[in-house]
């Protein structure tokens, strides 16, 4: 920038679109920053570990078994992953099916994130998979219609869809391609509407995944039930995690928002808490019916039932008495204090069906716990997953409303 | 031409699973099949193996699995009882001792292998129905079409299927194949059972096998425990077994119950194709009466705001 002065700059479409409106060497200089040493030296690690994954294979990298055929890549991953990528669906029943207008600012940003979780959650599968290049073989090759991963597989697949879908206006803005957009603009409604059902069916079909294995898991996480416990906690995941995601986003992109009301967020923070609450309850009082219909009572009186306590009383009863304690008494940091204790209360959960109380029977040297590079390998998905979000962030209309387009109707 | 109309039925229950984004009532590969009439078995009487392990030796001699060793070494190795196996990725069949509590100096010697379920839970949880279940009563694998998710070890009730972790590229899930290959011709019978030097096994037509159990249960009073282990297991396995103890005290859960596993996912299954009926109709029931109500406030608004410019 020596020769020309900042007035006289006049960007390149790479350097308006891509690069944040500097030239290519301010632009790199702009990325050194605390939070991008943090996420190169994740990279420095994980990304020899992916590779070491995929050439060595799951033997060496992981410590799965022939008794324990799933780690955390399922258990966190892709459970975790999903239920807590239910933002997108959440928000957009609310804004798009049930008119709730005043949470529309959320939709964006929620299916974005939702859009994100989902894709990363594939990513990070692909490395489970024994031969990951296969991973279209459910849609082309063979199809297992008996199994639920069969729907799972197809319906994370067109819920991907159906969130890009979604997605795509932003997308368009920041492309300045005005009919694209419209078109997308008219899709959303329909895509929101196949979203839901689709929503409905794979976050309940990945606790259906466990219906099979009533000898492995501990009868106190086994029931029929199962699908509507995993539909439930993914409703409430979707709804804290907007809570959570909004939160960080109005703090760290501060400087994109404008906004005509400074409350505006508290109180939509106040009414997510409220959804949250409600639905905590609800999925509470299934889980004491689970126990009542399975007459698993007696098992509570056993270490396996203390720890069932504990994400109970713990991780779901005490968040829903707090949240609606906190939206009572309009303390809007508590909704989001208790917005992430009650997400670890899902992570909690997930993890609990998938390895805690999974193959209790066996004995414990031949029990299931995760390699460290397992552990690695988890983390750098996740970095490169808030790399992307943050990159978008930065570029597309998310967090407002872009100045040339009428806001968006259908 | 049974062959054309049952690959017909699969094609129309693809076309649904497909235009309904999900799997419909297409379940009649598996779940539906109250077992082939005329499928084999074997059943394996716990009384009579001496643990001679020559059925691990021919196992691993006619699937050509690696870690292969001479017949002598596999007799005379006893150190390999002191810890309870399970099968493997270079192991589809594993004989275990157990004490005997009738009479210590006999222990009682299990093979374990593929049980070959009616109603496997390996090929109801296979995404890419890599598994079959035979009319000869084999359950089979293809390679093929394996992606590697490992659901069929998660959802197999008697822990069987096991994993090529260390293999990078083109990993495969084992396990016993009922030696397909061989039964599938006439007059084959499994290598294990053929090698058996004291008759351990009966190869036979499933049916024919129960009545015998039962038979044997009757003749020698107080020599066995009055259950057929897989008669009824988990809707029925083609293999069966005889034990002079209760089958927990030999490695056998008694806690599985007798309905087929694919049996718990069909509800749940069933709820798909509703789902893509009832939720989209609430939907836009929802969001009609949404936009009525604000058309109707609308008018409100400006039948009002008329009549206060009348006034």
């Amino acid at each position: 920038m020596d020769a020309i002065t900042a007035a006289e700059f006049r960007p390149t479409w790479v350097q308006e679109k891509l690069l944040l409106g500097m030239t290519f060497k301010d632009y790199l200089r702009s990325n050194f920053t605390p939070f991008n040493a943090v996420a190169a030296a994740i990279l420095a690690v994980g990304i020899p570990v992916i590779l070491y994954r995929l050439i060595y294979g799951l033997g060496p990298s992981t410590n799965l078994s022939d008794n324990n055929p799933w780690g955390i890549w399922i258990g966190f991953d892709m459970l975790c992953g999903v239920a807590l990528a239910a933002g997108g669906f959440v928000v957009g029943t609310a804004v798009h099916l049930l008119g709730m207008k005043e949470y529309g600012f959320l939709f964006r940003p929620a299916v974005l994130t939702g859009f994100l979780g989902y894709l990363f959650a594939i990513i990070a599968l692909t490395f489970d998979l024994g031969r990951y290049y296969r991973l279209p073989y459910p849609m082309v090759v063979s199809w297992g219609v008996n199994s639920v991963l069969f729907l799972v597989a197809w319906h994370v697949a067109l819920y991907l869809g159906c969130q890009f879908v979604e997605w795509c206006p932003a997308i368009f803005e920041w492309l300045n391609m005005k009919k694209a957009r419209k078109i997308f603009v008219k899709a959303t409604l329909g895509a929101t509407i196949f979203g839901v059902c689709l929503s409905m069916l794979h976050q309940s079909a990945l606790g259906s995944i466990f219906l099979l294995m009533p000898e492995k898991l501990h009868p106190l996480w086994y029931s029929e039930y199962i699908p509507l416990w995993f539909f439930m906690s993914a409703v409430v995941g979707g709804v804290v995690m907007v809570i959570i995601e909004s939160a960080a986003s109005h703090r760290i992109f501060a400087s994109q928002i404008e906004h005509d009301e400074p409350g505006h967020l508290d109180g939509v923070t106040l009414g997510l808490g409220k959804a949250a609450a409600v639905t905590l309850f609800a999925y509470f009082f299934m889980k004491i019916i689970g126990l009542a219909h399975g007459n698993t009572w007696g098992y509570l009186n056993t270490g396996y039932g203390y720890w069932w306590l504990l994400e109970m009383l713990g991780f779901v009863l005490l968040p829903a008495l707090t949240f609606t304690y906190a939206v009572q008494n309009h303390l809007v940091k508590l909704v989001r204090a208790v917005a992430v204790w009650t997400a670890f209360g899902i992570v909690l959960n997930r993890i609990n069906h998938s390895i805690i109380a999974f193959n209790w029977h066996l004995p414990w040297e031949l029990r299931y716990v995760p390699h460290w590079m397992e552990v690695v390998l988890t983390i750098t998905v996740v970095t490169i997953g808030i790399l992307t979000f943050q990159w978008i962030m930065n570029r597309m209309p998310i967090l407002y409303d872009h100045p040339d387009f009428e806001p968006e109707e259908h | 031409m049974e062959q054309n109309r049952r690959d017909f039925l699969r094609i129309i229950a693809g076309v649904g699973a497909l235009t309904l984004g999900g799997a419909p009532n297409a379940m009649g590969d598996v779940t539906t099949l109250r077992g082939y009439p005329d499928q084999y078995g074997v059943l394996v009487d716990t009384t009579v193996c001496v643990g001679c392990r020559r059925c691990e030796w021919a196992c691993k001699e006619w699937n050509k699995l690696p870690g292969q060793q001479t017949l002598k070494a596999y007799e005379q190795d006893r150190v390999i009882f002191e810890k309870l196996r399970r099968t493997d990725a270079s192991t589809y069949t594993v004989v275990n001792r157990f004490p005997n509590p009738r009479d210590a100096a006999r222990p009682i010697y299990v093979k374990k292998q593929c049980m070959h379920c009616y109603e496997p839970g390996c090929a109801s949880s296979c995404f890419v129905k890599a598994f079959t279940k035979r009319p000869e009563g084999a359950v089979t694998y293809d390679a093929s079409l394996c992606v590697g998710c490992r659901y069929c070890m998660a959802a197999c009730p008697f822990d069987i299927p096991a994993y090529q972790y260390y293999d990078p590229w083109t990993p495969e899930v084992t396990k016993c194949t009922f030696c397909f290959d061989r039964i599938k011709k006439e007059g084959g019978v499994p290598a294990c059972a053929a090698i058996c030097p004291v008759e351990t096994m009966t190869f036979g037509k499933r049916t024919d096998l129960i009545s015998l159990a039962h038979k044997k249960i009757r003749d020698n009073p107080g020599r066995y425990v009055n259950h057929v282990y897989g008669e009824n297991e988990v809707g029925g396995t083609s293999w069966l077994y005889l034990s002079s103890v209760p089958f927990s005290m030999i490695g056998f859960r008694a806690d599985l119950g007798t309905v087929p596993i694919p049996t718990y996912s069909k509800p749940f299954l069933s709820l798909v194709s509703p789902v893509f009926i009832v939720i989209p109709a609430l939907a836009m029931g929802f969001y009609s009466f949404k936009k009525r109500r604000d058309q109707i406030a609308r008018e409100e608004l400006r039948e009002a705001l008329e009549k206060k410019e009348k006034k």
